[in-house]
């Protein structure tokens, strides 16, 4: 089976999954006691006009079942309703989710680019002085709410004056030069990056390192050393790809778990990602803002779990086998 | 008794046993200890910085343990309210004073604390905050929601999670596959999006003890398809051994078997996962009440009072209002470190692995 006909069926997997989490969510906010127009007909601005209009979209004075029927037309098409601000519920998630998007990859590829190396090390050196205090780091970073430690950073930023607090870009980001935009950006990115890679790090250096142990124990391993090659050869050529296979459909999990963490993040450092969209969605009981963000978090997840069992399928030649054998 | 054993010779699970067992004893008896009652709040006194406590007076002897009462001024060059200690008048610390009435246990009726000082002194050991209430009290009240709500929520998630994967498991073909089906698309919805929303639609006005069953509700609510999924997948394997073909053949009806004899053998993997799990809910929990949608005022909860730590002028001036943060730091800490070491007693096999 080839790595195409492999992705087209994944893909199509995806859509049930789809429309069962709709389901889900959906009949979650609406039978909730909230009236999912309160808001808007609370807001002078908006007009009658606009909110017999939703009320028709959503087919408020239908049964649910129907109701849930034209929402799920609506969202096909891509028309998500209105917010309670009378904003497109499209142009803001518009917005938010590059935001997110570029804090979660920066978040990633940080911790692999620290995490599989501290990990092969604390492996290769282990029970000695570095692998113990990394083990106790690591604990301690798995132990720390992530509001905490961003509360505490918080803390140094205002006491040291040295990184902006709040947003993503300052008040005159529109009149800087492309270097200083790109300054200003990571210096406000560099707080919220911190929280999210000093907790996701941990994990995954646990990980690596017990990965690693479980395959320098193997007998491939204690074969290709009693052959007389070099330690480095042995750790690298040999050991690091079975280990690292298994980090990659720990990825998918990372992503979700990123997704999660970083609303309580974006929350302390007033981020405009998803995740604080979807709060402040809550808390104004803003139904169809909740709704469409719940689901493009929902889709960003399944394909953050999609791109991990790709990439395996692309380096575990075992999994291609198992899938021919289907 | 073995096990126990092999659980304290691990240092680290010995110390971590060790700090959770303090820590449920002190919000066990968290009326007697702390010197103040829950519903005690001084409003002149908001944000008051932690008292001092001197053994040694100002002639430079020792001296029995006293504090001063603060006052608050109005600092007209700094233009803002300051704490000053009213050095005319010492309070010396008490054991078991008589202060505010209640109840040890919800039973015993008693007048005395712990400690507190003199008539008339204050005592805050971890100062104040807005509302003029003692931060000390108000951790141990909170850590009584904030150490239960994992607890209470596992007794819930593990039950349902053994019989929908057992039966799942057990039963297989297409009801396995929709049973399944609907697991993974509740496990597809990021899981703090799902909570924050199933908070946000409980009603208001309920009492604070309803409130706190729904919110355990709630929390069981995201946990139950991942570990249903591991049940199910152990079940498969179980099923196929000797000992379940024989009930079989004896007639056993399956639920029967599903419960008598295929769950049971999953014990050790439920410890596992249970006492893993456990920091897990103390961080939701806490997560939720820090944004304002779990434990709501006046109760007090460890998430709910760091809430208060957000503002620029708390952090920069009023760092006692971080405490609750630390608290959960090491009730989590604690709990992982015992999880694993419970994990390397029961399932030696995994030794280095750290499951999810």
């Amino acid at each position: 089976m080839g790595i195409t006909k492999y992705i087209t069926k994944r893909i199509l997997q995806v859509i049930p999954l789809l429309i069962l989490v709709s389901l889900i969510s959906f009949f979650i906010i609406r039978l909730s006691p909230i009236d999912p127009l309160a808001e808007l007909r609370l807001n002078p601005s908006i007009s009658e006009e606009t909110l017999q209009k939703e009320i028709k979209r959503l087919n408020l004075d239908k049964p649910i079942a129907i109701q849930y029927i034209s929402w799920a037309k609506s969202f096909v098409k891509g028309d998500l309703g209105y917010t309670s601000d009378g904003e497109k519920v499209s142009v803001k998630l518009k917005e938010r989710i590059p935001n997110t998007l570029l804090l979660t990859s920066i978040v990633i590829f940080l911790t692999w680019m620290v995490g599989i190396p501290l990990g092969i090390i604390a492996a290769v050196k282990k029970e000695t002085a570095f692998d113990r205090i990394l083990t106790v780091l690591s604990s301690i970073g798995m132990a720390i709410p992530s509001f905490f430690f961003a509360i505490l950073l918080l803390m140094f930023a205002v006491k040291t004056g040295w990184f902006p607090v709040g947003g993503l870009t300052s008040y005159n980001f529109n009149d800087m030069n492309l270097f200083h935009k790109f300054i200003d950006l990571s210096k406000h990115l560099v707080l919220p990056v911190a929280v999210l890679f000093a907790i996701s790090l941990s994990g995954l250096q646990r990980q690596m390192r017990a990965n690693m142990l479980e395959v320098l124990d193997s007998d491939y391993v204690k074969f290709a050393r009693a052959k007389g090659l070099s330690e480095f050869k042995v750790v690298f050529k040999h050991a690091l790809r079975n280990a690292v296979n298994p980090m990659i459909t720990l990825l998918g999990f990372e992503f979700a778990g990123l997704l999660s963490g970083a609303a309580l993040t974006e929350y302390v450092f007033q981020y405009p990602g998803l995740g604080r969209l979807i709060l402040e969605a809550v808390m104004k009981s803003d139904i169809n803002l909740v709704m469409a963000s719940l689901m493009i978090g929902t889709i960003m997840l399944i394909l953050g779990n999609l791109i991990a069992d790709i990439l395996l399928m692309l380096t575990d030649p075992r999994t291609r086998k198992t899938q021919e054998a289907k | 008794m073995e096990f126990l054993n092999k659980l304290f010779k691990d240092k680290f699970a010995k110390c971590a046993f060790i700090i959770l067992a303090v820590l449920y004893f002190v919000i066990l008896f968290a009326d007697f200890i702390s010197p103040y009652t829950s519903t005690y709040s001084n409003r002149d006194m908001a944000y008051a910085p932690p008292s001092k406590i001197y053994t040694i007076d100002e002639k430079g002897k020792l001296s029995l343990p006293y504090t001063y009462n603060y006052v608050r001024q109005y600092d007209s060059s700094l233009m803002q309210t300051v704490f000053k200690q009213d050095r005319s008048k010492k309070y010396y610390l008490k054991i078991f004073p008589k202060a505010e009435k209640h109840k040890i246990l919800g039973i015993i009726p008693t007048s005395r604390h712990l400690f507190g000082t003199e008539n008339g002194g204050q005592i805050y050991l971890l100062g104040t905050d807005i509302n003029g209430r003692d931060v000390f009290s108000r951790l141990l009240y909170g850590g009584r929601i904030s150490m239960t709500v994992g607890f209470l929520a596992l007794f819930i998630v593990f039950p349902i999670g053994l019989l929908y994967g057992g039966i799942s498991g057990y039963l297989g073909g297409i009801i396995d596959t929709l049973m399944m089906r609907f697991a993974e698309a509740t496990m597809a919805i990021p899981s703090f999006y799902l909570l924050i929303i199933l908070a946000a639609i409980l009603p208001s006005g309920m009492t604070s003890v309803q409130r706190f069953s729904l919110i355990v509700v709630i929390l069981a609510l995201i946990g139950w398809a991942g570990f249903a999924r591991v049940v199910r997948g152990m079940v498969l394997s179980i099923k196929e051994e000797d000992f379940v073909q024989a009930e079989k053949v004896m007639g056993a009806s399956k639920l029967r078997i599903i419960l008598k004899h295929i769950l049971p053998q999953t014990t050790s993997y439920v410890i596992i996962a249970m006492t893993l799990s456990i920091p897990s809910y103390i961080l939701a929990e806490s997560g939720l009440s820090f944004l304002g949608l779990g434990i709501q005022q006046p109760d007090a909860s460890w998430g709910n009072m760091l809430k208060e730590a957000q503002e620029f002028t708390n952090i920069l001036y009023r760092p006692w209002l971080l405490t609750p943060g630390a608290l959960i730091f090491v009730a989590v800490l604690s709990f992982n470190l015992l999880g694993d070491a419970i994990r390397d007693i029961l399932d030696p096999k995994s030794e280095n692995k750290y499951t999810r």
